[in-house]
């Protein structure tokens, strides 16, 4: 089970261990981006500067489960906004495709496409399977300064849910 | 591992003895066809336990995905408010291609309850709060989808199938005797 990682202690530019899969631990730098959220408007990670923001990167749309991560990720929204944060998701599917399934289960908040070139993004933050071609599950909560706060990484086959997002947005400073 | 972060109150929908040798969580949502495929594995889960298994379900409708989720969820508690929760809980999945208020109302009358009353307590939202409760309690449990099952408060990872439950509650139970 990957071990969750959190920088109550740890300070930015302190040397951190990587963890399971070798995704970016709390107290790295969130990398920024620049992804397209929509075919025609891209959205870039310090667009959010000063509220926290929910990077969950995950395999792919349309798994055929009613309750995926990203569906239940947009029945939390009301907890996540509590906090002020915005959530992402992000896949390396294409914005179109992100489009149809954003209609389909009424998603009220923004899917990235980590498309071209592929997994580019997912890469910078140690969350990209070679073997697959498709993101791992991997979550990362980042502070209003950009920093990772907390990040984890759910076994592929496992929907982590939010109670670790949650738990992240309560303990970041007020 | 996630574990249950909302202890077992009165209040709760419970069925089997409060001194269970293992209590089983279920978060599930009226609407859910997972749900719906789970609730007679449940039963007969429960059957082959009998008195060493007490089994709590709370609310987790997934509003969004699932447009009369919600409502069913505060039929239920309404039918619970009047003492008939299970036989609301158990109905509504036996007829989950029909969910809606005129189904509601008629089950209503099927209970012996007040459909008027039910009406009111609809429009109303009379236990609306009670249904988010459950929901918010449920995310920060570590409901990842629905149904979850908690096995004496751990979330139950692998395949709600009959053989894979019965053996996860039978190992919850083989943990207690040797606590």
């Amino acid at each position: 089970m990957a071990k969750t990682n959190t920088a109550s202690s740890a300070h930015a530019h302190e040397k951190v261990a990587p963890i399971h899969g070798g995704i970016l631990p709390a107290g790295a730098k969130a990398p920024d981006f620049t992804l397209h959220v929509t075919p025609d408007q891209t959205l870039s990670l310090s667009d959010l500067r000063g509220r926290p923001v929910v990077l969950a990167f995950y395999p792919a749309d349309w798994s055929p489960v009613c309750g995926d991560q990203m569906a239940l990720y947009n029945e939390v929204l009301p907890e996540f906004q509590k906090f002020n944060a915005e959530v992402l998701g992000v896949s390396v599917d294409g914005p179109w495709c992100h489009a149809a399934f954003a209609e389909n289960r009424h998603l009220h908040f923004p899917l990235l496409a980590d498309f071209e070139p592929k997994g580019a993004v997912a890469r910078k933050y140690g969350a990209y399977r070679t073997n697959d071609g498709v993101t791992e599950r991997a979550l990362f909560v980042i502070d209003k300064n950009g920093v990772i706060a907390w990040s984890y990484c759910s076994p592929i086959a496992v929907n982590p849910g939010a109670d670790g997002i949650l738990q992240a947005l309560e303990d970041l400073p007020k | 591992m996630a574990t249950l972060k909302v202890p077992i109150v009165a209040e709760d929908h419970a069925q089997g003895p409060e001194n269970a040798e293992v209590t089983l969580v279920e978060y599930g949502d009226y609407e859910c066809p997972h749900c719906g495929r789970a609730y007679p594995i449940v039963q007969r889960v429960q059957k082959h336990f009998g008195k060493r298994l007490r089994l709590i379900f709370r609310n987790f409708p997934l509003g969004e995905m699932h447009p009369h989720a919600v409502a069913a969820a505060e039929t239920a508690e309404f039918a619970g408010a009047h003492g008939k929760f299970w036989e609301m809980h158990d109905l509504l999945f036996e007829n989950q291609e029909s969910l809606g208020e005129p189904l509601f109302l008629e089950l209503a009358t099927t209970l012996k309850l007040s459909p008027t009353a039910m009406q009111k307590a609809l429009e109303e939202r009379t236990y609306e709060a009670r249904v988010r409760a459950d929901f918010s309690g449920g995310v920060r449990s570590g409901v990842n989808g629905t149904p979850t099952f908690f096995i004496n408060g751990h979330r139950h990872d692998s395949s709600f199938d009959f053989e894979t439950l019965v053996s996860a509650i039978d190992g919850a139970m083989r943990k207690e005797k040797s606590a």
